[in-house]
């Protein structure tokens, strides 16, 4: 069995090519793949911290984290849609409207 | 009288029937067919006539000293306490009817007299429009008529007084799309109601004089608890403030007189008459000759206990009473619309009626007012019927001749000109003959008073040169209708010369009331109408009547047919026997007869005087109001208001808007290094949460330590 740290390591990798995809790209539709990259790497990180301690639990959570990422992606997808349709931009820098 | 029977307990009726046809025709009578109209005016105006002929000969049929009969409905004014001469009163005023021997006369007058006009107008108005409009006014000039003749009080009869106003002015104004017509309508308003002016002052001091405006309690089962005039005046006479004479019954005396001299057209206040006659010819018949011009005699003669008493107030009555008869009659004598010179005829005959009163021949004077009301209304509705039957014609001038084309009409017409004039037999005859005789006696007492008999004789004789003149001139002579008009001709219907015939009856019988002074009787009317005109007892020798010889009553009778005989021989020599020379005779007094063409340039005076000197102040009134009201009070306040809302603006901007201001600018301050926080770029926010995961991380950075350690 390979030891923990090797799951932690990619799960940390993984989180923070997501991370740095969320902060740094202007595309809306790559921020939303960034942030599938963050949730695969939570779900690396139960996954293997359930398997190191024997309960079944992280694997549920993983599930439902899945499930979770999945209606996210199609309720993030239909508003980029939308704001296209009005804006004709998928941009983030240019979704600057809720501020003062 | 223990049981009045139907007609006297329902005497408030007579005046309800034709205010129930005026109402009838004020809602419904757009839609209604004529016959309709005819059924429900004329019909109301009968069944007026019939109770009012039931209740006088109820009245009659009683002792003469019973003959009154009061009824009060219901306190139309209830009781309030007013300070009077006689102390502090409680002021009230009925909606009370009162039948006595002088408002039997007015109401027989008004009721038959009206029906009769009534019938002829249904053949008259036949091609007019507005017809219902026309049967309407009738029937509300009638109730408001009877309402001033059967009043039992002041305030009551008052009502009915401007009420006849008002229908005299819609009447006139008949034909209202006719300047002329609206502008007659306006002047006889205007002018009554300055006449008003006079009565409503004089009212006002009768009552607070005497503490009540009922005439009389008389007729009342309780009479002690409803002073009268007639009671308060006999409980005051004798006290220094109220003897014979007495300043007070000379003003309510004058006052009222002047009211008088509106309604009943006597100087000053005529000029609204002879414009009158724009109204439809039986309106002229019905209210400008016959009745509502004869309701100043009737209050004059109401008030007689009064007048009694105020010696001054009578002689001025009297004088104004002789000038109007003379100046009318004068005036008469040049027109040329048959109808101006009936309008100037009644003036003379209401001076005529005038004379008496003032003379103190109450009764004389309302026998006149009876007579004169059946010979003018026939004059008028005559002349009205050849109108008629010339399709419009009204100038004398162009007519001539009738009385072969139009009979019916003529004959009439011609009793009613020698009952006018005074020809010995007919109404006219008697009644002016008493007026005559008992101004004749007045100069028993003073000789000064010859000269009012003397004015009443001449203007006699004039009448009977204006009524000749006019009756050659239109029935007489040779033709001078054009040629077109002579295929035109056409007599009358029958609803017109119907009550012609009526009322020709009347004035020649009317008269015969006085027959029995031919013989040195006293006259049955006057008996009748005694107790009415009776007044007060006083020690201080009131006006008595004097009494002269039967051969000096035969004198005066031979005087006075020697002047009507003179009138009609200068009328047959001017205007029959030889056409022409009445033109040479005006043309060689041309300034003479201008003047009396122009009615002594009355009208163009009172035009100078007051008429146009109250439209220089309307228009003085205009300048004022556009100037100063719309000028400086109006367009000024604008201003002021213009100048107040700048001020308050630049206020509201740079005070109170500036303190909200900065109100709003403290908080924005103090925002503003928090404020940078928020770019609206969610990307921003993304580096914000993994700084602070980062914190997070090195603050429990130890921890994450010892649990990784725990690992393997």
């Amino acid at each position: 069995m390979m030891p923990i740290g090797h799951y932690l390591f990619l799960s940390l990798a993984l989180f923070l090519i997501g991370a740095i995809g969320v902060i740094t790209r202007r595309n809306v539709i790559i921020v939303l793949m960034s942030i599938e990259l963050i949730l695969n790497a939570v779900n690396i990180n139960l996954v293997a911290f359930s398997r190191y301690f024997g309960d079944v639990a992280g694997q549920v959570f993983a599930l439902f984290i899945i499930a979770a990422a999945a209606a996210e992606a199609a309720v993030g997808l239909g508003i980029i849609i939308a704001f296209f349709r009005n804006r004709e931009t998928v941009l983030a820098d240019e979704m600057d409207l809720l501020k003062w | 009288m223990n049981s009045p029977g139907y007609f006297l307990s329902h005497l408030w009726l007579i005046p309800l029937f034709p205010l129930v046809g005026a109402a009838i025709m004020f809602f419904f009578g757009r839609r209604l067919q004529k016959d309709a109209v005819n059924l429900f005016c004329v019909g109301s105006v009968f069944l007026s006539f019939l109770h009012a002929l039931g209740a006088v000969f109820r009245l009659f049929s009683l002792p003469a000293s019973q003959r009154i009969y009061q009824q009060i409905l219901f306190e139309w004014i209830t009781p309030g306490p007013m300070p009077a001469s006689t102390g502090l009163v409680n002021f009230v005023a009925d909606w009370g009817y009162l039948l006595d021997p002088l408002s039997c006369v007015l109401v027989i007058i008004v009721t038959l007299v009206g029906l009769l006009i009534h019938v002829y107008s249904v053949g008259y108005m036949a091609h007019e429009g507005g017809y219902y409009r026309f049967f309407g006014f009738l029937n509300l000039f009638l109730f408001f008529m009877l309402t001033l003749v059967l009043a039992n009080n002041l305030l009551f009869l008052f009502v009915g007084w401007e009420g006849v106003s008002l229908c005299t002015y819609l009447l006139i104004g008949f034909y209202f799309l006719k300047k002329s017509a609206a502008d007659a309508s306006k002047k006889a308003f205007i002018v009554n109601r300055i006449g008003d002016a006079g009565f409503l002052l004089g009212l006002l001091l009768v009552a607070t004089t005497f503490g009540t405006v009922r005439f009389t309690s008389q007729g009342l089962p309780d009479p002690a608890a409803f002073p009268g005039i007639l009671q308060s005046l006999a409980a005051l006479i004798g006290q220094p403030q109220f003897t014979y004479g007495a300043p007070v019954f000379t003003v309510i005396g004058l006052l009222l007189f002047f009211g008088a001299a509106g309604k009943s057209a006597q100087i000053p206040l005529y000029v609204w008459l002879p414009d009158a006659m724009e109204g439809p010819t039986p309106v002229s018949a019905l209210i400008h000759a016959a009745t509502m011009v004869a309701a100043g005699v009737y209050m004059v003669a109401r008030m007689s206990a009064i007048y009694q008493l105020a010696p001054v107030a009578m002689d001025i009555v009297a004088i104004i009473g002789a000038t109007t008869a003379i100046f009318a009659a004068t005036m008469a004598i040049v027109q040329t619309d048959i109808k101006k010179v009936l309008a100037y005829s009644s003036i003379s005959q209401l001076g005529y009626m005038f004379l008496a009163l003032g003379v103190g021949a109450f009764a004389a004077g309302v026998f006149h007012l009876m007579t004169h009301a059946f010979f003018k209304a026939l004059l008028f509705l005559g002349a009205g019927s050849v109108i008629h039957s010339l399709s419009g014609q009204q100038d004398i001038r162009k007519m001539g001749g009738l009385r072969y084309t139009i009979p019916a009409t003529s004959v009439p017409f011609v009793i009613a000109t020698l009952a006018i004039t005074g020809v010995p037999g007919l109404s006219g005859f008697f009644s002016k003959d008493e007026i005559l005789g008992h101004a004749f006696n007045r100069h028993q007492m003073l000789d000064r008073y010859l000269a009012l008999w003397a004015v009443g004789i001449v203007t006699a004789g004039l009448t009977a040169f204006y009524m000749f003149r006019l009756l050659f001139e239109t029935f007489y002579g040779m033709s001078r209708l054009p040629v077109e008009m002579e295929g035109h001709i056409h007599e009358s219907p029958k609803t017109m010369t119907v009550p012609l015939m009526i009322l020709a009856f009347f004035s020649i019988v009317s008269g015969w009331l006085a027959l029995p002074i031919l013989w040195g009787e006293e006259s049955p009317f006057e008996r009748f109408l005694e107790p009415s005109l009776r007044g007060v007892e006083t020690d201080t020798g009131a006006i008595t009547l004097g009494h002269h010889t039967l051969l000096a009553e035969y004198a005066l009778m031979a005087a006075s047919v020697a002047f009507v005989a003179l009138g009609f021989w200068l009328a047959r020599k001017l205007y029959l026997d030889n056409p022409k020379l009445h033109t040479q005779l005006a043309a060689s007094w041309p300034r003479l007869h201008n003047l009396l063409v122009h009615k002594y340039y009355v009208d163009e005076i009172y035009d100078a005087l007051f008429v146009n000197r109250i439209k220089d102040l309307s228009t003085a009134f205009g300048f004022f109001d556009s100037k100063v009201i719309d000028g400086l009070g109006v367009d000024g306040a604008g201003w002021l208001a213009r100048v107040f809302s700048r001020l308050s603006m630049w206020w509201d901007k740079w005070v109170v808007d500036a303190l909200v201001n900065l109100l709003g600018w403290f908080p924005k301050f103090l925002s503003m290094p928090v404020r940078m926080f928020q770019t609206g770029v969610f990307s921003t926010y993304a580096v914000f949460i993994v700084i602070g995961l980062a914190i997070l991380l090195g603050y429990y950075g130890h921890h994450v330590q010892a649990f990784v350690r725990t690992l393997h």
